[in-house]
């Protein structure tokens, strides 16, 4: 089973949401609230336990796409990312988090039992507790269509395509000529965003192409799975356990037993 | 149109990939805009100038398609010595009667064809008025054209020929005149033009794309008029690629004026009989037949029509029941309807999914309209504003309707959804899809089609006990229906390929027609729209074929279907050149094929498919044989595109710029500041902002339009109550720019008043450099933008934008000026209960309105 | 820093700011509840903290202090294990973290490490409370006694630093920056915390060892944090400012002092013993508070997450 994934053009974005609904719909995810953010179109803030997709909209004075244009408005529909070598996966206590034969990373709600360590674990601030139910949720790449041949629903609805769901080295391919294609007619910011296997997270199965930094998006520009440093965590703890147990030898050596 | 047609909007951007060059000219920068390589801003309501500047541009560097123009067009026509043009006249037409404030269009015709006014006394011609009242009786038709041969010069000589007409009426229309009216800088203008112009000609296409941005104006259908004229001047239309597309709005909104809901329209566009001119078959017939065209075979279709209706009833020795029709003694569009029922002459009224009291122009006046009703019927999904308006309308809350003192009854009906029913959609390229029934509706929800047959037959049982053996004569239309469709499942729902069966018709021997060129006068044949006919060919639901684009050619023609005969590029004639080759290969579409002498090509040819290229009608030749090989345009009567339209139009042959009804501009070009016959209804309850140069326009410094937002739709019945939608756009807003914020102290996120002569609305801040102010005649104009899906019901809640909105109509189609008005904007929340209507009314004060201000300049 | 306040009324729609979405965080905040799961590496610490100075009591016969050290573990380990639990929302919850063992998960591993500690420590209390058991196996008891207690002390050893290793290995910048100090902080903490302890409840003629770990327990937590800070620099700054920073400071000052007044007065008067105690026991709690603050705060600023990243990798 080749691994799975999406690559969102967000050249190509027109701020639709139908993403987020269709998302909605599938999987029952209950409504975020009602509240007007006034950061721009975006109403929905941020991805969350109740928010699997969620489109960003930047307003920007700097014209870049179009030379006579006062104005740029950047869209992007930012998703979980389906690490390669995933945070949240790496710590859950549980296995309520696993890696799934498509290369997806899924949480198992009947096995999460919400100790939350998943949610300050993931360097993109996806996957959170939903305040109800105790439990995390995020985007499970739909793993109930994808294993019946159907593409996400989220893939599905995108109009314009900026959500591209496939193999993700044919689309890693698809993607580095898009950017190709783009800087040549002009449009220099474009860039590819965790497509890289040797990135920080060993490549995202979610990556996308944006047309300014990452941060711009509310993306980190440099995100590094934490355990990647578990192993000289532990050294570290092993040491500092064996200057525990030392000092305490040295404090009791003076005194004879009787 | 990446707001509000995303899924259409996906063609853009492929289109987009391929390299075409995407130009969008809004007075916002919005979602399209976003995608679009040019952004064009323009101040709201002057499109007439900026098209008009682009006509010129074409005519003046000849840029214009000789070739086809010459040979497609009205081009070489010469027109009456009688004409004046605006250009003469200061603003006004020939033929304009400033009592009526109406057009007589005679002057407008061409030499050489006779024109009845010598023979017509003046009372005639009143009703001769409103029978033409509105262009939408020429849907897809164009007017009659009264007998006689144009006189034409080919060598375009004749300085009253209609391109020597064009180039003087245009002749103003400098890119400085469009940077003074529209506020477009010259640079961007020459711009967009080269870009239009170098997409234009034999290898190329270009398209336009229009919704109703282009429509809500006094002047909408002038303005797709001068698109119309230069895509002709280009030779854009009938080729691939090219063509005008209106964007259209509900689901199947292009069915329901196919086979309309509009009160002077027959099934097919063919003309309401009217009463005083119609009185029986004969005339009809005779009035509106045009001598060319395929409308010269009306009889047919309408004798057709009227076998559908009452069938065996139907005989050529009662004129097929022609007096069972309806007939129009006048204007009973929409709004004049509302009046009506304010003034208490319409007593009950039918709601199938509609929203007025949210979604139509002075929502207070539908909303007074309805509290002074009898009975009120309303089917919908959910508990809308216009259902619920007598006990939490805004009137409560002001103490202008107390729920005590509202006698209507409402009946609340809920409605099957689309996805509870089956039945089609027509889209805006005309093409019927066919939707099946997904899940059955339920507890008390059923469709539309099952309420409408079966309130019939509930009716006519009735009338059969009341009326006894002895039938009124009154009630005999009803009687006499053909009401007899055959119903299914568990809630005796009509089978609604039933009545698509019905629409496409049968023969004589009850086989359903393949075309409507076999739909007889004879009464012999039974077609419900005749347009449609051929949905049904070989008992077939043409409409349902799904084959998908991969297992066929690139038109895709077993794809649903479309009308006329599945023809998917309307009068792709055009795609050859006159002697039926193509263009270019490149732009190939169909063309004549010499050795089976009979046109072909890709898509189904719109046109007698075996008719030469080099035919030419003999004398008297009628129909569609008076169309000659090499005129494309077979709806019309002569065959051509019209540059210039001689008759038919409400408001003038040609386009030109007026201020809209409300503007705080005074027009540049005439001392006639908007559309002389533009209808207006000065009242009380209609006030109107002084407009241009009159006292208090000040008052009103600001340009708003208010438009849609992809989030919600119309006015929120089916957004607002869901809470999926109604999260993503949750308040009523509005959009100013940084520089408007800082003129009147608003706050992003703050709330903002909006305020006209009939209302003010509240609505929270969104401060953004989308929005641009933009420089016309020497001024800054601020322009706010106001998305109009809130009312009181549902999860989301706010003011309506449509308080604000006067009724001031475009005079052909009687649709609302909701796109470009003036208000003032203030910091801070409307005040409550009475205190509200106070401050309009010192609006009203300060801007010395009466009834008179801004009726008529 | 974020480029705009979060909330309230802007000018206008902020222009996009490349350091930051809206000022929005780029993490999630932790959703762990401060007071149980900042209790919990408190109580941890101090349940390990005090087996071993039960064990050194044990081996050096100091029969009060280890039977004091003993319940106090016992007592820690049960608060810690009412902690977790709370936050989890419901007891059977706790089940589900020993479904498996995974040692990519800190908080696997801590799991099953406190599972494993509970058993010697139980133990440990049983042999001082003869009544818990009965009679027959008492004797079964006292002889396992010694094993338990040097098991606990080594095992505690673990159950003491693994919660430093629990909260580093998150996205958390001022928790994960700080992985090579914070099990020294921790341990330190947790030494001189139970010695405080020790200093409280323990006669003064048993309480020389705990005064000499109390003291060396704070170096080894001053040193390590001091070390830390500098180290960390910008992502640093919650521990040094915001409420966090204060707290950290106050604790600073209060192992300061409970390290003097050990020094001064620890062996002199039982009521300076129990001041000197006191302080360093609340200095250790303290320390556990802010720390958590701190890496809370560090997820709700953006600026912690994208600075660093963006000298990492250089302007894009
Ligand atoms: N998501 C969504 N889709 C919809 C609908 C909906 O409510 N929501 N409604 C459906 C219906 S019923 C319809 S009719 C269509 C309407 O589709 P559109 O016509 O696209 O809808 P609007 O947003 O009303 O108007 C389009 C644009 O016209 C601009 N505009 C205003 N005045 C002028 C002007 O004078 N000149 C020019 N050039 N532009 C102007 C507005 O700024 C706006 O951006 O959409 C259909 N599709
Ligand atoms: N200011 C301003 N005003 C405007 C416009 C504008 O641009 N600006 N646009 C105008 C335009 S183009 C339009 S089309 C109108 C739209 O205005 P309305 O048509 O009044 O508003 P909608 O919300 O579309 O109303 C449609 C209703 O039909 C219901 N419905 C949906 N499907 C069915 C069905 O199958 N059966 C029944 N019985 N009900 C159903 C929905 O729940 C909804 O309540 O608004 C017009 N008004
Ligand atoms: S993005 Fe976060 S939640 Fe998604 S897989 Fe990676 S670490 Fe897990
Ligand atoms: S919250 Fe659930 S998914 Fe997340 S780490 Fe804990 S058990 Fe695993
Ligand atoms: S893949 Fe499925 S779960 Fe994930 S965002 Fe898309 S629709 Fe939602
Ligand atoms: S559906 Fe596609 S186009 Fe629409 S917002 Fe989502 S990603 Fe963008
Ligand atoms: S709502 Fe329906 S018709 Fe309108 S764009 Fe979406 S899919 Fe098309
Ligand atoms: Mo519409």
């Amino acid at each position: 089973m080749s691994r799975m994934g999406f690559f969102t053009d967000t050249s190509i974005c027109i701020g639709c949401k139908a993403c987020e609904v269709a998302c909605k719909e599938w999987n029952s995810v209950p409504d975020d609230g009602f509240n007007l953010l006034g950061m721009s179109f975006d109403n929905t803030g941020m991805l969350g336990a109740n928010s699997w997709r969620h489109v960003a909209f930047i307003e920007q004075s700097k014209p870049v796409a179009q030379p006579d244009a006062h104005v740029r408005w950047l869209m992007s529909s930012d998703v979980c990312k389906h690490c390669t070598h995933a945070g949240c996966l790496d710590v859950c206590p549980t296995g309520s988090l696993f890696r799934t034969e498509f290369g997806t990373v899924v949480v198992q709600e009947d096995i999460c039992n919400g100790c939350g360590y998943c949610v300050p674990a993931c360097p993109y601030g996806v996957i959170d507790r939903r305040e109800d139910d105790g439990r995390v949720w995020k985007c499970t790449l739909c793993y109930d269509r994808i294993g019946d041949g159907l593409e996400p629903a989220c893939a599905k609805a995108c109009p314009t395509d900026s959500i591209q769901f496939g193999e993700l080295d044919e689309l890693r391919e698809r993607a580095r000529g898009r950017v190709d294609e783009l800087v040549s007619a002009g449009v220099v910011d474009a860039r590819l965003y965790g497509a890289s296997p040797d990135d920080g997270v060993g490549g995202a199965g979610a990556f996308f192409l944006l047309l300014d930094e990452p941060e711009v998006y509310g993306l980190p520009p440099d995100p590094v799975v934490p355990t990647r440093d578990l192993a000289s965590m532990w050294r570290h703890a092993a040491a500092a356990a064996g200057v525990f147990l030392g000092l305490g030898v040295a404090a009791f050596a003076g005194r004879r037993s009787s | 149109m990446a707001e509000a047609h995303p899924v259409g909007f996906q063609w853009v951007v492929e289109a987009k990939a391929r390299g075409a060059t995407v130009i969008h000219v809004d007075p916002r920068y919005t979602r399209t805009s976003a995608l679009a390589d040019i952004h064009v801003p323009l101040r709201a309501g002057s499109d007439i100038a900026f098209l008009g500047g682009l006509v010129n541009y074409v005519l003046q560097h000849d840029l214009w398609f000789r070739d086809y123009v010459l040979a497609y067009t009205n081009a070489s026509f010469v027109v009456r010595e009688q004409f004046r043009d605006t250009e003469d006249l200061d603003g006004l037409f020939s033929g304009y009667d400033p009592e009526e404030r109406k057009y007589e269009s005679e002057s407008w015709q061409y030499d050489g064809i006779k024109v009845g006014a010598d023979e017509q006394d003046p009372e005639e011609r009143v009703t001769k008025y409103e029978q033409k009242g509105s262009g939408h009786q020429f849907g897809s038709g164009g007017a009659a054209l009264d007998p006689g041969e144009p006189v034409k010069d080919l060598t375009l000589q004749h300085p009253r020929c209609v391109l020597n007409v064009l180039k003087r009426h245009f002749a103003r229309y400098t890119p400085e005149l469009v940077q003074e009216i529209c506020g477009v800088p010259p640079a961007l203008f020459d711009k967009v033009a080269r870009a239009l112009t170098s997409a234009s000609g034999r290898d190329k296409t270009a398209a336009f794309v229009y919704s109703v941005g282009w429509t809500q104006h006094t002047v909408g259908v002038q303005y797709i008029r001068s698109a119309a004229i230069l895509q002709l001047l280009l030779g854009n239309m009938g080729r691939p690629g090219g063509g005008i597309v209106a964007l259209r709005g509900h689901a199947s909104i292009q069915g329901s004026t196919d086979i309309p809901t509009l009160y002077n329209l027959l099934p097919g566009y063919l003309p309401m009989p009217h009463a005083l001119e119609h009185e029986s078959l004969h005339e009809y017939l005779h009035l509106n037949t045009p001598r060319g065209g395929f409308y010269g075979q009306m009889p047919a279709y309408l004798v057709s029509l009227l076998k559908a209706y009452w069938g065996d009833n139907a005989l050529p020795t009662n004129e097929f029941c022609f007096d069972y029709l309806p007939k129009l003694t006048g204007d009973h569009s929409s709004y004049p309807t509302v009046i009506s029922q304010v003034e208490g002459k319409c007593k009950g009224y039918f709601i199938f999914g509609e929203n007025p009291a949210v979604g139509s122009a002075n929502a207070k006046m539908q909303r007074m309209g309805l509290s002074n009703l009898d009975w009120l019927v309303v089917r919908d999904f959910s508990l809308i504003e216009t259902a619920t308006w007598w006990k939490d309308g805004p009137e409560i809350e002001t103490g202008e309707i107390r729920t005590e003192d509202v006698g209507t009854e409402v009946f609340f009906f809920p409605a099957a959804a689309h996805t509870e029913k089956s039945g089609s959609f027509t889209n805006t390229q005309r093409l019927l899809q066919w939707r099946h029934k997904a899940v059955e509706p339920q507890d008390d929800q059923r469709s539309d089609l099952w309420f409408v047959f079966h309130l019939g037959r509930v009716i006519r049982e009735k009338l059969r006990v009341a009326n006894g053996a002895a039938v009124d004569s009154r009630d005999r239309p009803v009687l006499e229906l053909t009401w007899d469709y055959p119903t299914e499942g568990s809630h005796a729902d009509p089978d609604a390929e039933s009545v698509l069966r019905e629409i496409n018709g049968w023969d004589a021997d009850g086989k359903a027609l393949s075309g409507y060129t076999s739909l007889q006068d004879d009464g012999s044949t039974v077609c419900g729209c005749w347009i449609y006919c051929g949905v049904y060919a070989d008992e077939v639901n043409q409409a349902a074929r799904r084959k998908p684009g991969s297992e066929q050619n690139w038109v895709a023609p077993e794809w649903g279907w479309a009308w006329p005969m599945n023809r998917r590029v309307l009068y792709n004639r055009a795609s050859a050149d006159p002697d039926g080759r193509p263009w270019s290969e490149r732009k190939a579409l169909v063309w004549w094929d010499e050795k089976d002498a009979k046109w072909t090509g890709h898509d189904v040819p719109d046109f007698a498919d075996d008719k030469r290229p080099s035919y030419e009608p003999g004398y008297g030749a009628r129909a569609a044989d008076a169309i000659g090989g090499a005129d494309p345009f077979v709806m019309q009567t002569d065959g051509k595109g019209w540059l210039y339209v001689p008759s038919g139009l409400t408001d003038g042959p040609l386009p030109t710029h007026y201020e809209p009804h409300e503007s705080p501009f005074t027009n540049p070009l005439y001392s006639q500041q908007a559309n002389p016959a533009r209808q207006v209804f000065s009242r009380r309850d209609n006030l109107s902002n002084p407009s241009g140069a009159e006292r208090g326009a000040d008052v009103f410094p600001y340009v708003f339009t208010t438009y849609r937002l992809t989030e919600h739709h119309t006015a929120g019945g089916m957004s607002r109550w869901l809470p999926y939608l109604a999260e993503l756009q949750p308040e009523f807003f509005c959009e100013v720019s940084p520089e408007l914020a800082r003129e009147r102290g608003l706050a992003h996120l703050g709330w903002a008043t909006i305020v006209t002569a009939r209302a003010a609305v509240e609505a929270r801040v969104l401060v953004t450099e989308r929005m641009v102010p933009l420089t016309v005649q020497g001024r800054v104009v601020h322009q706010v933008g106001l998305p109009y899906h809130w009312g009181a019901n549902g999860y989301v809640t706010g003011d309506a934008a449509n308080e604000l909105v006067g009724l001031a109509l475009d005079p052909n189609v009687h649709i609302q000026e909701s796109k470009a008005s003036s208000c003032d904007i203030r910091p801070g929340r409307r005040p409550r209960g009475p205190a509200l209507l106070q401050l309009v009314d010192n609006y009203r004060r300060r801007a010395g309105i009466t009834v008179e201000t801004a009726d008529f300049q | 820093m974020t480029e705009r306040r979060r909330g309230g009324e802007r000018l206008m729609v902020p222009k996009a700011e490349f350091s930051s979405y809206y000022g929005k965080p780029v993490l999630k905040r932790p959703v762990w509840e401060e007071r149980y799961i900042a209790g919990y590496l408190f109580t941890g610490g101090i349940a390990a903290g005090t087996a071993l100075l039960a064990a050194g009591a044990d081996v050096t016969g100091q029969p009060s202090l280890r039977r004091s050290m003993r319940l106090s573990s016992l007592a820690a380990l049960a608060v810690s294990g009412f902690a977790l639990v709370r936050d989890l929302g419901r007891p059977e919850r706790f089940a589900n973290m020993l479904r498996v063992f995974k040692p990519t998960s800190p908080m696997s591993v801590g799991s099953w490490l406190l599972s494993a500690f509970a058993l010697p420590t139980g133990i440990g209390v049983m042999d001082e409370v003869p009544a818990l058991v009965p009679r027959p196996l008492r004797s079964v008891v006292r002889r396992l006694s010694r094993p338990a207690a040097v098991s606990a002390a080594a095992l505690g050893s673990g159950v003491a630093t693994y919660t430093a290793v629990l909260i580093c290995d998150t996205s958390a910048p001022s928790w994960h920056a700080a992985y090579p100090e914070m099990p020294f902080v921790f341990a330190g903490s947790a030494l001189s915390g139970s010695a405080g302890l020790a200093l409280m409840v323990a006669p003064i003629r048993e309480a020389g060892s705990a005064r000499t770990l109390a003291v060396a327990g704070a170096l080894l937590e001053l040193s390590a944090a001091q070390r830390m800070e500098r180290r960390l620099g910008f992502v640093g700054e919650p521990y040094r400012e915001h409420a966090s920073g204060r707290k950290l400071k106050a604790a600073k000052a209060m192992t300061v002092a409970g390290v003097a007044t050990t020094v001064l007065l620890g062996r002199r008067s039982r009521a300076g013993a129990f001041l000197a105690g006191a302080a360093l026991f609340g200095a250790s709690a303290l320390t556990r508070f802010g720390v958590f603050e701190a890496g809370v705060i560090s997820t709700e600023d953006p600026a912690y997450t994208v600075r660093p990243q963006r000298e990492r990798v250089g302007e894009g």
